[in-house]
């Protein structure tokens, strides 16, 4: 293993949750206020996972007061406290970036993946 | 000029901090540096120390070399540099320049030998506009006018003309250290370096920024 895949290595966590494209998320992350550090939660459909080792990514998208929101989180950042899952979704895409066309329920909801299938 | 470190650089990846925040960082291997010589002022007119880096099969050196690194009962080195020691600085006691020569937050200077692009144009080399793309235009990537008329008669020096680029002896000031890894013999130092992996380059305290860096 060469030096740099040691470094990269080592900054991996170790437990991440199996999670993917259309699932419903919270992405607990820590924010520091001053000297003080507090947990903040945001939630929503994960509309893509990009990169892989240290540089993966992934998008959350919510609709929030009828604005959409996206945020790109590093996968294996220290800000990163918790990733909770809330739905698994059934999407037939890697990037569901057509969400951002659309507008009311249909914006927000994706199928709800059948417990056979998730076997 | 302070004591410094030469090494090798073996590619770039991203670190986080304490903080959490994402920093990229250039990796240096630096380990197995090796006075040579230290040279004083009665003798050779000025204080520094002769460092080499990088082991060399003793049968690629000369006889002359091999003499020379026989004097300090050193290995033979490929890559082999001096660092001028300033007024009232001695040289280590140990012939052994580790790691800690460098502190995690100090701020270095970087030399290397940068990338060769080739024989190139003035809007590569120098940056240069260019000429429209289109309407007519036939004369697209040139480098145009280039002085006046009989004053001053000739062409100014240093004008940008197309030409080799690249190769040459670049620094890099005040990057930070991010990481020292002893075990590893690699330093980790924030953004990008000259040259491509694998080429030798020099690591001195910063010149320019003198404080240890307050992340």
């Amino acid at each position: 293993m060469s030096i740099i895949d040691k470094i990269e290595s080592e900054q991996l966590k170790k437990e991440i949750p199996a999670f993917n494209v259309g699932d419903t998320v919270k992405v607990h992350t820590r924010v520091i206020e001053g000297d003080k550090e507090r947990i903040q939660v945001y939630s929503g459909i994960v509309i893509g996972r990009k990169g892989t080792g240290i540089n993966s990514n992934f998008t959350v998208r919510r609709v929030s007061y009828g604005e959409g929101v996206e945020r790109v989180f590093p996968l294996h950042s220290p800000r990163i406290a918790k990733i909770e899952i809330e739905r698994h979704g059934e999407v037939r895409r890697a990037k569901l970036n057509y969400l951002r066309s659309r507008k009311g329920k249909s914006a927000t909801t994706v199928k709800e993946k059948s417990p056979q299938s998730r076997a | 000029m302070s004591i410094g470190l030469l090494g090798k650089k073996l590619g770039m990846t991203r670190v986080y901090d304490d903080k959490g925040r994402i920093t990229t960082a250039t990796v240096i291997e630096a380990g197995g540096n090796r006075i040579l010589q230290v040279k004083n002022t009665e003798k050779d007119g000025y204080n520094a120390i002769q460092v080499g880096f990088g082991d060399q099969k003793a049968q690629r050196v000369s006889k002359a070399q091999t003499g020379h690194f026989a004097k300090s009962s050193s290995t033979a080195k490929k890559f082999i540099r001096e660092f001028r020691l300033a007024e009232g600085e001695t040289a280590p006691e140990s012939v052994d320049l580790g790691l800690g020569t460098f502190e995690v937050g100090q701020w270095v200077d970087v030399i290397g030998q940068s990338k060769g692009k080739g024989f190139q144009g003035v809007v590569k080399k120098h940056n240069f506009a260019g000429q429209p793309a289109s309407h007519g235009s036939m004369m697209h990537r040139r480098n145009g006018a280039i002085g006046n008329r009989s004053t001053p008669g000739r062409v100014w020096k240093n004008m940008g003309m197309p030409g080799h680029m690249g190769d040459e002896r670049v620094t890099v000031q005040n990057l930070r250290v991010l990481q020292v890894r002893e075990e590893d013999g690699v330093i980790l130092v924030s953004g990008a370096i000259p040259g491509a992996k694998g080429t030798n380059v020099i690591v001195r305290p910063a010149k320019k920024k003198k404080a240890p860096a307050k992340s």
